[in-house]
């Protein structure tokens, strides 16, 4: 192939573009002053101002908590859905759980967050439950959609799953459930993990969705975000961007790494 | 193949060997034997669980809410908790009376602002998704052909943006492109006088663009990484220019790529709410905004469940049979 100039040009341009607008900011978020554009100094004082705001350290305590809980109720849901999916050839209303397990996934923000809330307020009318809406309907609501990504995830682990050791473990008189816990669960564990990070880092980011479900006094921290920036430019918010991307940045780093050592030690066994 | 498992099972046990069995401390009762026992006792099967539980919660919580909005979109609005019409009253006599009000369908035919919300969420839509694909494809493609040791790092790159928060991305891009921003700034430097970005119809293409870019490269390159060096050697040596080469086999041997990749910029792009919010102007028309505002601004319910409902028939509809139909095609290869 010929190397020309287009594709290392193009390519420096794309990364540019992508990182450019994430740099400033991170830059801007050591600026003293007040205007976000304006360089004047160095200062930590927006870090200080940001873990002295007490509205941002509870909404962002909260998003933790829902999104940890939202992650372990889909990726059990998420991996049950798949291996019904992938196992059970066939059943009855397999077609539709095949649907209603994928539909999630290209369901506008806005319609999920309404249908989800008219369904609180309907059920609240008739049963008495959920009383309000807040950290719980946020819950449910994430669980519901990450559900469908964990699903995806682990669906195409188990799809390229070796079936000979299970039946390899049936034939040694391994029960069904004994067979999915030893043999099954260890091997897609990846996906275990991939799937609950994800589903992790979808609910801690949802705005759209959990600005719908969500009642007085339970505001998620990108409501929070969203209502600093809608008022205008506000540095503090540098200063948590600068936090999350970091630690992000941390972790895929480390993910690929451990990536790429594993293929080496696989051969280093071999 | 699979060797019957009950033949395998300990038979009747011979008296000595049975001896030395009953020596060893019995095992510690499993996990999976406890769950088993735990199923057997309320008579269900492993099966039916692992259907039941995902199943029950979808149709509770995704099935039943779509319907929900289906019915509200046949009331409207009324002052009170909640803010909409019964749908069914009971008269005195005992009989059950059931009213369907058509009007919030009709308004969304009669009322212009819908009509062009939903074609310009589609326009908006489309040219961001071909911008996206001209700029990830030779991304890609230059990932895809980079050596061994880059390509992991490349890829790394490409994928750090999208774990990091979508709406933080957001504003940074709105910082960048503000009237007194990083871009302005630095034409400045040349004289040249600031530019409006921010709060039209651009900035909304460029942070679609911006979010959904790593969705675009993603799909793009594995089918590129994939595709066979020979073919392009033989093009090469059949005497074919490299642009036409990449015409005739590069372009449609990473066709499926290049519909995945589209597809996954697409359809978040067409319902979204945040960036034509944060980045677009108020003439900026898109049918999630639309919604958002029918719901939180004019509190009106039954309208924007009409609207919900539109946009699932108009949009969501069609993209889930063509998915149906792709996914379709790739099981009969």
């Amino acid at each position: 192939m010929r190397r020309g100039w287009f594709l290392p040009i193009t390519t420096a341009l794309g990364f540019g573009f992508l990182y450019g607008p994430i740099l400033s900011l991170v830059i801007f978020s050591f600026n003293e002053n007040r205007l976000v554009t304006v360089w004047s100094g160095f200062s930590l004082k927006w870090y200080g101002e940001l873990f002295r705001d007490p509205q941002m350290l509870s909404a962002a305590w909260l998003s933790l908590q829902i999104a940890a809980v939202s992650a372990t109720i889909a990726l059990v849901l998420g991996t049950l859905c798949a291996v019904a999916l992938v196992r059970f050839k066939k059943f009855r209303g397999r077609t539709a759980l095949a649907g209603m397990s994928s539909a999630p996934l290209v369901m506008p923000d806005v319609i999920t967050g309404l249908s989800l809330l008219l369904l609180f307020v309907a059920m609240e009318s008739l049963l008495g439950w959920p009383r309000g809406r807040g950290s719980l309907t946020i819950t449910i609501a994430h669980a519901t959609f990450c559900l469908a990504y964990v699903c995806v995830v682990v669906q195409s682990r188990l799809v390229d799953l070796d079936l000979s050791l299970e039946e390899a473990a049936m034939d040694l008189g391994a029960t069904p459930v004994r067979v999915f816990f030893d043999i099954t669960l260890p091997i897609i564990a990846p996906a275990l993990i991939s799937g609950w990070l994800l589903a992790f880092t979808l609910s801690l980011d949802d705005l759209v969705i959990a600005s719908f479900v969500s009642g007085p006094g339970s505001s998620t921290l990108p409501m929070v975000i969203f209502s600093k920036i809608r008022l205008g430019v506000s540095p503090d918010v540098n200063a948590l961007a600068t936090i999350i991307i970091g630690v992000v940045s941390l972790g895929v780093i480390a993910a690929t790494l451990l990536q790429m050592r594993r293929p080496a030690t696989k051969q280093g066994r071999g | 193949m699979s060797i019957h498992g009950p033949a395998l099972h300990p038979g009747p046990v011979e008296p000595e060997k049975a001896a030395s069995r009953r020596e060893d401390a019995p095992p510690p009762p499993r996990p999976w034997t406890m769950i088993e026992r735990g199923l057997a006792a309320v008579g269900l099967s492993g099966k039916a669980l692992v259907i039941f539980a995902p199943a029950l919660w979808l149709t509770l919580f995704f099935l039943v809410p779509l319907a929900v909005v289906l019915q509200i979109s046949f009331s409207i609005k009324e002052f009170g908790r909640p803010p909409y019409s019964d749908m069914l009253s009971f008269a005195e006599d005992g009989t059950v009376q059931m009213t369907l009000h058509l009007s919030n369908y009709m308004r969304l035919f009669q009322d212009s602002l819908y009509v062009s919300a939903y074609f310009s969420s589609i326009r908006i839509a489309l040219i961001s998704t071909l911008i996206a694909l001209l700029i990830g494809y030779p991304m890609a493609y230059a990932i895809a052909r980079a050596p061994d040791r880059w390509r992991n790092i490349l890829l790394m790159l490409v994928i750090l943006p999208f774990w990091t928060s979508f709406l933080l991305r957001v504003y940074a891009l709105s910082t960048f492109m503000r009237g007194n921003g990083v871009i302005n700034n630095f034409l400045g430097l040349f004289g040249i006088p600031p530019i409006q970005m921010m709060q039209t119809d651009f900035a909304v293409y460029v942070g679609i663009v911006y979010t959904y870019l790593p969705f675009m490269i993603l799909p793009l390159y594995t089918t590129l990484v994939k595709l066979d060096g020979a073919l392009l050697e033989a093009s090469a040596d059949l005497g074919a220019r490299p642009w036409r080469t990449f015409v005739s086999i590069t372009l449609p041997l990473s066709m499926p790529g290049i519909i995945a990749g589209s597809m996954l910029v697409f359809i978040p792009a067409i319902g979204e709410f945040v960036i034509p919010s944060l980045l677009g102007g108020p003439g900026t028309l898109m049918i999630g905004r639309v919604l958002w505002d029918e719901f939180f601004a004019n509190t009106n319910w039954p309208r924007a469940a009409a609207v919900a409902i539109a946009m699932l028939v108009v949009v969501v509809v069609p993209i889930m049979l063509m998915q149906r139909a792709q996914s379709a095609v790739v099981e009969r290869r």
